[in-house]
């Protein structure tokens, strides 16, 4: 059976990008420990626009830890205390009754704050569109099982690409380095045979863009595995320096 | 009005091959010309835009999300079917046609389900060669799995990650687009309405939803791939952000809108555990494949369901359909397990709930085999509920999931207003009274990829398109009505918060108008729609302003419109007197408690066209013709 606990909530509040922000203190009362994180927060804001006071803005879709919309820091870690959890999926019966939770957005340089807990993760698409893809056009594909393509292998960049975008990764590391991110797609596309091809541009470019926009450079502190709800290893960052090591040695692609 | 379906003469077989001959083609050099709206980036609309920029038309793609590769597609779990016959089971198109006609309870059109089942296999083709990391055998080649309603392997899988991957793979064949400066990107807009002009549809205005601003965006056509409208239920498998709004606004510009009663309610979600929860998580019907569902023989046994012995326990699908057992269609599941609830069988704290139990197949194939399959599903399961399905079996109940209703569309897909095309969730199209599992994808994926590059390029070939721009009255007209919206929304400043309305006509929607109706019941729900929006209107209180990032009053608008909604369903579901698929209508039922289809009077699809505010909608039908599977009552014993 579930029971209830009272939380001290210190939120970070902040309008806009270009106004001060600070963080407010609201009590969450009553909260069922069979709830999510953000159905904590629902009650909250209930309560707060009743109180005629403006709701806490934040990010979330699917509800269901796949689609990467959500996200905040809880006490200082990315998507909260749980491991391979996203901030949905994060249930309150992982806290105490009286405890204090300090919630803030995600931050880092390359993501842009647009209200409270919500931030502008656009570079993340910038990243992808500068070679995060196979080229191949529709309708220009051979039959499906021309290709085997061994399971071990097949397993390997599922694991890769079960990324999520979340931005967790970038949160987490002191060089907000999207190593992890880049990494992961990078992994995914080169491990399967169709990628291959274009494994040497996709490398190069991807990386280019990374910098470009402002993210740092990875100094292997694995805080972005830590955190990742989604547990990508970085053996993934380590294939990536491979990979573009031998783009930027070998290849004619510059 | 009379509904052309516009299905081309000949054998069902020839009919897309002799449509795609006889479409106008656009010159080449002419396609970068054209400027097109898609709206929503699920598996619909990202295929689209990409295949449209290929092919050098100009796109604009319109997200609701922060980013396309958020859209709710990505939450879908099991597989995608495709009749490649892979495991040599005795698949084929033909049969992957009449099994999705059967499954749908003969109320779809036949030839646009042909069509679907003659392009899965091309769908599969696609996504490999994008990279996207289906599970395979020990040879390399393509695994397959079964669901329901099928008795051949016939869906591909990636984990129980499906739609994420193949949404993924959509989404980077869209973003080479933008990269190529083909498609450009529009996120974080909601669409608020569709600008007709001279009779066609030639823009949208969206809501930014950063600044409040209403923008304007004229094109040559407007693709909707908005999808389903199942969060009117409140509690759903649904993103939240999943609206109404978009077809509810082009219905209201002239689109006819086609069996808005039809909504699929899964067998096998997380049960509703309180009051505050905002959302309900389906576990994968590839559960089923390898799950037993059960209840205990006797409705008050008290002891752990591990402990049960296999004497005392009630496989009531097994014993109910020996020949499809655990994996008949989503429709007839969901409507045992209600019953199994209703009689007072059920278990767990709210007696609303079945077991769910792997452990059969634990003993039979080992953890680790188990694992493979559906380890992240047993990980999501524990997240939730704090409960390990391996220690224990799973508790399930149905919830609403999918929406087969949605704008009338032709074989083109295009809507009654010329140059609005509707695909994916979002038309009514392909799957009649009930979806089949693993179907959504390979339809949304058909539409984008494969039908709507050849149909868009026919009606922009061989119509007259006037030049028109943003200035027209018509846009402004539409910017004016939704800032009064807005406005309006914000001045009530009432006692009772938007999702406290969500909630109660949810709960109106699931008690009437849910898995089993009568009319005594939806009649209720008529009167009680209107009483609530009009409390809605005079004392809901929304805060903050308009020109700001504002997820009360963007909620706000998605309540309006599931407001007015609400009646066109209770209205469709009451006008249908039959049982089919999901609508089980209670008087149409047969001595097993089956649903009963009156064919002679009810194979149409409803197609309700709207005539202004205050007047009751007019429904127009058009007659399903079945020349090729034979219409039999389904039976799945």
């Amino acid at each position: 059976m579930s029971e209830t606990i009272n939380l001290t909530l210190k939120v970070w509040r902040q309008k806009g990008p270009d106004v001060k922000g600070r963080f407010e203190t609201y009590k969450a009362e009553c909260i069922s420990t069979d709830m999510s994180f953000l159905e904590m927060l629902d009650v909250v804001n209930e309560q707060l626009t009743l109180e005629g006071k403006e709701p806490i803005a934040f990010d979330h879709d699917c509800r269901e830890g796949i689609c990467g919309t959500c996200g905040a820091m809880v006490n200082g870690l990315a998507h909260g205390p749980e491991k391979g959890t996203t901030l949905c999926q994060l249930h309150m019966r992982h806290f105490e009754d009286g405890e204090t939770l300090v919630i803030e957005p995600f931050r880092a340089r390359p993501f842009r704050l647009i209200k409270d807990l919500v931030i502008d993760r656009g570079a993340f698409d910038e990243i992808i569109q500068a070679g995060g893809y196979i080229s191949v056009s529709t309708g220009s594909a051979p039959e499906a099982n021309t290709l085997p393509i061994p399971p071990e292998i097949a397993e390997l960049a599922m694991d890769a690409a079960a990324c999520i975008g979340c931005g967790a990764c970038v949160a987490a590391c002191p060089n907000a380095s999207a190593n992890l991110f880049v990494g992961a797609k990078i992994s995914h596309l080169v491990l399967l045979p169709q990628g291959k091809a274009e494994g040497a541009k996709r490398a190069l470019c991807m990386l280019k863009k990374m910098d470009d926009l402002g993210f740092g450079n990875c100094s292997n502190e694995t805080e972005c595995e830590m955190v990742c709800p989604k547990e990508i290893s970085i053996a993934n960052i380590a294939r990536f320096n491979r990979e573009f090591l031998k783009a930027s040695l070998l290849s004619s692609e510059k | 009005m009379q509904l052309d379906s516009k299905v081309p003469g000949g054998p069902i077989e020839s009919k897309w091959d002799r449509h795609r001959f006889e479409l106008k083609l656009v010159n080449p050099a002419n396609k970068r010309k054209f400027e097109i709206i898609v709206v929503g980036t699920g598996l619909a609309g990202a295929s689209a835009s990409a295949t449209l920029a290929e092919l050098g038309y100009q796109v604009k793609s319109f997200c609701i999300q922060d980013s396309p590769r958020r859209a709710h597609s990505i939450a879908a779990q099991g597989g995608i079917n495709a009749a490649k016959n892979y495991p040599g089971d005795g698949d084929s198109i033909w049969r992957l046609f009449y099994d999705t006609v059967k499954g749908g309870d003969f109320r779809s059109r036949e030839a646009n389900v042909y069509r679907l089942a003659q392009i899965s296999n091309t769908i599969i083709d696609q996504c490999v060669a994008q990279g996207v990391p289906f599970a395979r055998e020990y040879g390399g080649l393509l695994a397959n799995r079964s669901f329901g309603g099928a008795q051949v392997s016939r869906t591909f899988y990636a984990r129980g990650q499906t739609g994420q991957q193949l949404l993924l793979g959509a989404y980077s064949a869209m973003m080479r687009q933008v990269h190529a400066g083909k498609v450009a990107l529009f996120p974080r807009r909601e669409m608020v309405d569709l600008a007709v002009i001279n009779g066609q549809a030639r823009g949208i205005v969206v809501r930014n939803l950063i600044t409040g601003e209403m923008e304007r965006h004229a094109a040559h056509a407007v693709v909707l791939a908005t999808g389903g409208y199942g969060n009117i239920y409140f509690l759903s498998t649904n993103g939240m952000s999943g609206s109404v709004n978009a077809i509810w606004r082009a219905y209201k510009r002239g689109a006819l809108f086609a069996n808005p009663s039809f909504a699929q309610i899964h067998p096998t979600c997380i049960p509703v555990h309180g009051t505050y929860q905002s959302k309900l998580t389906l576990m994968s019907e590839s559960l089923r494949n390898d799950g037993r569902v059960w209840v205990p023989k006797n409705p008050d046994d008290s002891r752990p369901p591990e402990e049960i012995p296999e004497s005392d326990r009630d496989y009531f699908l097994e014993f109910k359909y020996p020949s499809f057992g655990n994996l008949v269609p989503r429709d007839v599941a969901s409507r045992n397990v209600k019953l199994v609830c209703d009689e007072g069988r059920g278990v767990g704290s709210t007696k609303y709930a079945v077991y769910l139990d792997l452990r059969d197949a634990i003993e039979r194939d080992g953890k680790e085999a188990i694992d493979k399959k559906y380890g992240n599903l047993f990980q999501m399961y524990e997240k939730i509920t704090g409960e390990s399905p391996w220690d224990t079996p799973m508790m399930i109940y149905p919830a609403v999931h999918y929406t087969m209703g949605g704008l009338w569309v032709d074989y083109n897909l295009m809507s009654t207003i010329s140059g609005l095309f509707v695909i994916g969730e979002c038309n009514f199209s392909d799957h009649g009274a009930n979806r089949l599992g693993a179907s959504a994808l390979m339809q949304g994926l058909a539409d984008g990829y494969f039908i709507i590059p050849y149909t868009l390029g026919g009606y922009l070939a061989g119509t007259p398109l006037p030049d028109i721009t943003v200035e027209d009255p018509v846009f402004w007209d539409c910017v004016k009505r939704a800032e009064e919206m807005g406005r309006k929304l914000l001045s009530i400043n009432g006692k009772r918060t938007v999702d406290d309305f969500h909630r109660e006509l949810g709960r109106i929607i699931w008690e009437h108008v849910g898995m089993s109706r009568n009319e005594a019941e939806m009649s209720k729900a008529k009167a009680m729609i209107p009483e609530l929006r009009e409390e809605f209107w005079n004392n809901v209180t929304v805060p903050g302003t308009a020109k700001e990032l504002n997820q009360s009053l963007e909620r706000a608008n998605r309540v309006v419109d599931f407001l007015e909604f609400a009646e066109l369903m209770v209205e469709d579901a009451l006008s249908r007197e039959e049982s089919c698929g999901c609508h089980f209508n209670e008087a149409f039922q047969t001595e097993e408690h089956e649903a009963l289809r009156v064919d002679e009077t009810c194979s149409y699809v409803a197609a309700w066209a709207f005539d202004g505010d205050e007047k009751a909608p007019t429904l127009y039908k058009e007659p399903l013709e079945f020349e090729y599977v034979e219409l039999g009552t389904r039976s799945y014993k």
